[in-house]
């Protein structure tokens, strides 16, 4: 077993056990390739990648990006923003259009939920969903078992607790399904306007008690408000928001033992999380973003190797 | 299959003792010298010399580091099988240093090509030799010779040279294995 049972990463729910072994396993020894003082490695010299972005982005993109360099693959980055389907283009012609470049893999991030799942039924490249609307994230689910069992040594039998906006964030289900294919336990809590109403069909429980959550759980993942997504008011004002749902240094040394604070960015200070508790020890939050890297060089380097020549 | 033994036991300890003193004969007390063993199988020929030059010849610090050269090799995409990465451990720069590559059979050269290439990432060599059990003659793809051979072997392409370490497989033996 030491190939993917996927051309593409679309999402968690299409990937298996076996799948999220080997990518993390690839991702420790890129770890630690990107500690060397070069930290480069030829594999993907002959591959080339384009990054479709149609919608914002800083972490991830950059992160791919870096991944994808450090892979020595050739790289196309391309912005909505500043391209055709402002002209009315449709997205099939758009990748296609790319890939009679001679593109092996496309990397795309979309607003509409089933965006990557789309493309891989339509055109012929290996698909990386980088976040389709509400949908999935998979490599920032990925990177986020990886730092619980970087940081706790395994994520089987360990308890996660996913606060926050839940309803808007692919991030959420992505770690949920990655959670319970490893065996950990999850909850999620947040206000009742901002859970989806049939969350619990996945096996996940609602705590609407943000105390009574941090006691359960051995990690919190602290998702931040897409005000963007909102087209209503989902909770009365920002600094209720804080107050009850929010994390801060007093709320986290109040509790019986020391849990594991996260956040895929980026973070809002002051309202999911306060600033201290953003900087403090118990937050793995850069660690995130090296093991973002790590991980998306696995994904790539799995994916790749099953282009055939 | 078929298979002959090519080294018993006893003659991989003469030819390890050998090459341990080949070795200090070059590098004396190892002080700018570091041993790097070739993932997967070269890492038990460079702990086994390096228990030897401790122990039996009292070299007091030598450095040794396993270097993994999957995402180096020239064959990615082009072999059915998935190439399946190992640890790398080189926890120190190896700039201006004395480098000694350690594998356990030399075959195409394709694999110390890759490590030539993997260990520029920690820095620049004063000098790489290549120390290598079994030397297959006559099958190089490219222009790489040893520098420290425990025995030269005339083979075929359809035989295999199999070595066997004693904290491995049990024994420490040599097989010439014909399909």
């Amino acid at each position: 077993m030491s190939e993917l049972s996927v051309n593409h990463l679309l999402g968690i729910k299409y990937i298996n056990k076996q799948d999220i072994d080997l990518i993390f396993e690839t991702a420790d020894h890129f770890k630690e390739v990107i500690n060397r003082p070069i930290k480069k490695v030829p594999s993907l010299r002959d591959i080339t990648i384009a990054n479709i972005f149609f919608e914002n982005s800083t972490r991830t993109k950059l992160s791919f990006e870096l991944a994808q360099k450090r892979l020595s693959a050739d790289v196309i980055s391309f912005s909505a923003a500043q391209s055709s389907v402002k002209k009315g283009e449709t997205l099939i012609d758009t990748v296609n259009n790319i890939l009679s470049m001679k593109v092996d893999m496309v990397v795309m991030r979309h607003s509409n939920p089933g965006a990557a799942y789309f493309l891989s039924q339509n055109v012929n490249a290996s698909i990386v969903n980088a976040g389709d609307g509400a949908h999935e994230h998979p490599t920032q689910g990925l990177l986020d078992s990886f730092t619980i069992r970087e940081k706790l040594g395994e994520v089987a039998g360990k308890k996660v607790v996913i606060v926050g906006d839940i309803l808007h964030s692919r991030v959420a289900l992505s770690n949920i399904y990655a959670l319970q294919m490893q065996g950990a336990e999850v909850k999620v809590c947040g206000p009742k306007t901002l859970i989806p109403k049939y969350i619990e069909s996945l096996g996940v429980t609602v705590e609407p008690n943000l105390r009574k959550a941090l006691e359960w759980c051995d990690v919190a993942n602290m998702l931040r408000v897409q005000n963007e997504r909102m087209d209503v008011n989902y909770f009365p004002s920002t600094r209720e928001y804080a107050q009850q749902y929010g994390v801060d240094k007093t709320l986290l040394d109040s509790l019986s033992k020391e849990i594991v604070i996260m956040h895929p960015g980026p973070i809002n200070r002051g309202v999911e999380i306060s600033s201290d508790v953003a900087d403090s020890q118990q937050s793995v939050i850069l660690n995130q973003v090296e093991n973002g890297v790590a991980i998306r060089m696995a994904v790539i380097y799995l994916l790749a190797s099953k282009i055939k020549q | 299959m078929s298979q002959k033994i090519l080294l018993t036991s006893k003659e991989v300890n003469i030819i390890l003792h050998r090459l341990a003193c080949q070795l200090i004969e070059k590098h004396l007390d190892f002080s700018d010298t570091i041993l790097v063993g070739i993932q997967p199988r070269g890492t038990f020929l460079a702990e086994r010399l390096k228990e030897i030059l401790q122990n039996e010849y009292h070299v007091k610090e030598i450095a040794l580091g396993y270097l993994d050269i999957t995402f180096f090799r020239d064959d990615f995409r082009r072999t059915e099988k998935p190439l399946e990465a190992n640890k790398t451990q080189i926890n120190f720069l190896v700039e201006n240093k004395k480098v000694i590559f350690i594998d356990d059979v030399l075959y195409t050269g394709r694999s110390i090509r890759s490590a030539l290439t993997a260990i520029q990432s920690f820095g620049r060599p004063a000098e790489i030799e290549l120390l290598v059990l079994i030397d297959r003659r006559f099958s190089r793809h490219l222009p790489i010779q040893p520098d420290y051979r425990g025995r030269q072997v005339d083979s075929i392409n359809n035989e295999k040279v199999k070595v066997s370490w004693k904290e491995q497989e049990g024994e420490d033996v040599v097989y010439l294995v014909t399909n």
